[in-house]
């Protein structure tokens, strides 16, 4: 389950949901999941199970983590966090811009982070099996 | 002398699971870009994940909550942590006022999803003015 930020108010919030579309429509298709963050919000009894019954990453889109903290309310650790600044900071030529959707090179961005995301997906989904 | 300008609070549904839910936040970004000095907004996680002053936002603001789908998480959430929203607005309702088709894919909209989210802009926008009117 990978649940990005909700924010339509910052650039690394646009970020984090086109990295977690990057991730479940292209890069880990059927593997990778996510669901609607304002439905933990209201405890909705689905989200809340697909939530507590299944591997955890946040990707937040700035120091308020809302995301890892809407997980952490329902008393459920978070497998593995990111902030989506992160993912700029590691690949400066790709600056990010737009608010409520990134632009080309943000999309571009939000590729080279999916691949990233994707291997913590694999671990997790690794050691499910095991 | 200083003439106080009351601004509304607009609450998108983040719907991330849904197109609608994209439909929602870039249609709420539009109005609050065209309507900088009139309305304000706040990410609906922060009800949880913030602190007091996010709380209180919906008593400090006359608030419109826009959802994506049947669920209702914009209204019911803002209702629930922070002040009873002023209007609910629903994005399935007004694409059915409008005769649009609900869009198809979660992002990278082309011109049809534009249309539509021109039409929600609109009725949020018109919604902030009755707000504004009735304050």
């Amino acid at each position: 389950m990978v649940l990005p930020c909700s924010g339509i108010g910052k650039v690394y919030g646009a970020l984090a949901r086109e990295t977690t579309y990057e991730l479940v429509e292209k890069v880990r298709p059927g593997l990778a999941t996510t669901t609607c963050l304002p439905l933990l919000v209201i405890k909705d009894p689905e989200a809340v199970a697909l939530v507590t019954e299944n591997p955890v990453i946040t990707i937040d889109g700035c120091p308020k983590d809302c995301a890892k903290k809407s997980v952490e309310a329902l008393g459920k650790v978070v497998d593995k966090t990111y902030e989506a600044i992160k993912f700029y900071k590691e690949h400066k030529d790709l600056k990010p811009e737009g608010i409520a959707e990134v632009n080309e090179t943000g999309r571009k961005l939000a590729a080279v982070a999916a691949e990233e995301v994707a291997k913590a997906v694999d671990e997790l989904a690794a050691g499910e099996e095991k | 002398m200083d003439i106080q300008v009351a601004k509304v609070g607009v609450v998108s549904c983040s719907g991330e699971e849904i197109p609608e839910g994209t439909l929602c936040r870039l249609a709420c970004r539009k109005v609050l870009d065209e309507r900088p000095g009139e309305t304000v907004t706040i990410c609906l996680p922060l009800f949880i994940a913030g602190g007091e002053e996010e709380r209180t936002f919906a008593q400090n603001y006359p608030t419109i909550t826009v959802d994506g789908c049947d669920k209702l998480c914009a209204a019911k959430a803002t209702e629930m942590l922070s002040g009873k929203p002023s209007k609910s607005l629903s994005v399935p309702e007004i694409l059915k006022k409008h005769g649009r088709k609900p869009p198809d894919k979660l992002r990278h909209f082309g011109g049809e999803e534009e249309a539509a989210v021109k039409a929600v802009a609109a009725e949020i926008a018109k919604a902030v003015d009755e707000v504004l009117e009735e304050e």
